[in-house]
């Protein structure tokens, strides 16, 4: 199938909307859905499930060489290359068992890897964060305070310093 | 009776019409929707509905439950018109979806949707952290008799790997004519999506959305906090209310322009037949007009109203019966006139 606003390229982004009364659905290759604001590569926006495809296009080359031996989830029976075919994960197990392998296309969305915010109230009942790690996140939103303070105040030089810190301790082995 | 967040002009409310946080959470003990049984969703819809009417909260018996199986299609798309449910929330009819709807519908929880539960809290105007606290108490509220699914590292866990982390997607519905005439806009979202955002039309496809309304929202959620994200937003959503602004009484002082918004103006309050998208048109224009101070009889609150009620689904809940599309045309035109006398 073609996409729907240039006609050239194959369409592999679904997008639901309301139209004029009506519920529409529109085709669109990952670069038309780009510019319309949907698709975005590899990133979310509110109009669910055109990500599927364009999962799949990222988590592909994974999922070939993981097809010898297929694990399954213990509690709903996903396997990573379904994941990956439908870009939906089966159930909170699935993030365990097939961690490793999701992460890197994770990390390409949103390039983080490291929950910074609200905590669930389970929180507390599953395995505590190292303080190694909780330290460094915490430390990369102050500086990412400091950041946006500096940008609001004008200060780029400081503000260049401060980005090149918080660079550095993000990839510093997280 | 009282008016409905989407009828209100609120907070930078010449620029920016409306405020929305939306949380995506799963109960842990079930596995993602896509995985679920229907039984499993009977139970979760059970689940959810009862956590919040028999929760203590001030607020519980305003909500009320709606069983999404048993209303018609047209009430369902009015809903997405009125931007209480998404249209995937509609789009699929093989499972059981239920949704809890606050009194003034500022709240919407949608059960089953692509995860088991999407909290929605929506304000006229900008009001992000207002609308966020809201959603974090009701957040919370939930969690306590639920338990969500949760990581250390990677937070709320979703059926989809773009919503991990907060698990929010922050929004702000924009109306920006000025910017979109500059053809700004497409300049603006690959900027913008460097910071993390994204914009994109609320009606309507392509890069001339119906009404010059946009939707500006956040597209990241692991890794950077609720309140960073709600700032980030917030502070290029003040920009671009600023920059739309500085561009329309720039666009407005030319006579050419005058001239389209008051024949706007006068299509409106004379037409006998008028069809969605030239309504929406106008509307903007005149929206644009009253912010500008060419038009002073007519007030933000009225055009916001208008923008949603002549929506064709809406229109139609509100006559009681299905409409064809010339005697709608014919409805909206009276329900403009009406409101504009």
């Amino acid at each position: 199938m073609l996409c729907q606003a240039c006609r050239k390229k194959q369409a592999n982004t679904h997008i639901k909307n309301i139209v004029n009364g009506e519920l529409t659905e529109l085709l669109l290759c990952s670069d038309c859905a780009e510019k319309m604001g949907y698709g975005m590569k590899l990133t979310n926006m509110f109009d669910l499930g055109s990500l599927g495809s364009l999962m799949s296009g990222i988590m592909g080359e994974a999922t070939t060489s993981a097809l010898a031996a297929e694990q399954h989830c213990p509690k709903c029976g996903s396997t990573f290359s379904s994941i990956a075919k439908s870009g939906w994960v089966g159930c909170s197990e699935c993030y365990n068992v097939f961690y490793d392998r999701l992460l890197p296309s994770i990390k390409k969305i949103h390039g983080n890897t490291i929950h910074t915010g609200k905590k669930s109230s389970a929180a507390n009942n599953t395995e505590p964060q190292t303080s190694a790690v909780s330290n460094k996140v915490n430390r990369s939103e102050q500086l990412k305070a400091k950041l946006k303070d500096a940008i609001d105040a004008q200060e780029f030089e400081r503000a260049a310093e401060l980005r090149d810190l918080i660079k550095e301790l993000e990839q510093g082995g997280m | 009776m009282d008016k409905k967040w989407y009828e209100l002009n609120g907070t930078y409310g010449d620029v920016i019409i409306s405020t929305r946080i939306r949380l995506a959470r799963n109960i842990e003990e079930y596995p993602f929707p896509i995985k679920c049984s229907a039984e499993q969703q009977q139970k979760i819809t059970d689940k959810v509905k009862n956590a919040v009417l028999n929760s203590n909260s001030v607020i519980a018996p305003r909500f009320n439950f709606i069983d999404m199986n048993g209303i018609s299609a047209t009430e369902k798309i009015s809903m997405v018109e009125r931007h209480l449910v998404s249209p995937e929330f509609i789009s699929d009819q093989n499972s059981k979806k239920g949704l809890l709807l606050l009194d003034d519908e500022s709240v919407s929880i949608m059960i089953n949707e692509e995860d088991h539960i999407r909290l929605q809290v929506m304000n006229e105007g900008l009001e992000l952290e207002k609308a966020y606290e809201t959603a974090a108490r009701l957040d919370t509220l939930l969690d306590e008799s639920l338990s969500f699914a949760f990581s250390q590292n990677l937070g709320y866990l979703t059926q989809c790997t773009t919503n991990l982390g907060t698990g929010m997607r922050a929004s702000v519905m924009l109306h920006l004519p000025a910017l979109q005439n500059g053809k700004a806009i497409r300049k603006l979202s690959e900027n913008l999506a460097k910071l993390g955002l994204t914009i994109r039309g609320t009606y309507g496809e392509g890069s001339e959305p119906i009404g010059a309304l946009y939707q500006l929202s956040n597209r990241i959620s692991l890794g950077i906090s609720e309140k960073t994200a709600i700032d980030n937003l917030k502070n290029i959503a003040m920009q671009l209310a600023s920059q739309e602004l500085a561009a329309r009484a720039e666009m407005n002082k030319h006579i050419s322009v005058q001239d389209v918004i008051y024949r706007s103006e006068g299509i409106l309050k004379s037409a006998r037949l008028i069809t969605n998208a030239e309504a929406m048109k106008h509307l903007s224009f005149v929206r644009s007009g009253i912010t500008s101070g060419l038009i002073d009889n007519i007030s933000l609150d009225t055009v916001n109203k208008l923008m949603v009620d002549i929506q064709p689904a809406t229109l139609m809940c509100k006559a009681g019966k299905q409409l064809s599309s010339q005697e709608r045309d014919e409805i909206r035109a009276k329900i403009i006139r009406k409101e504009l006398a």
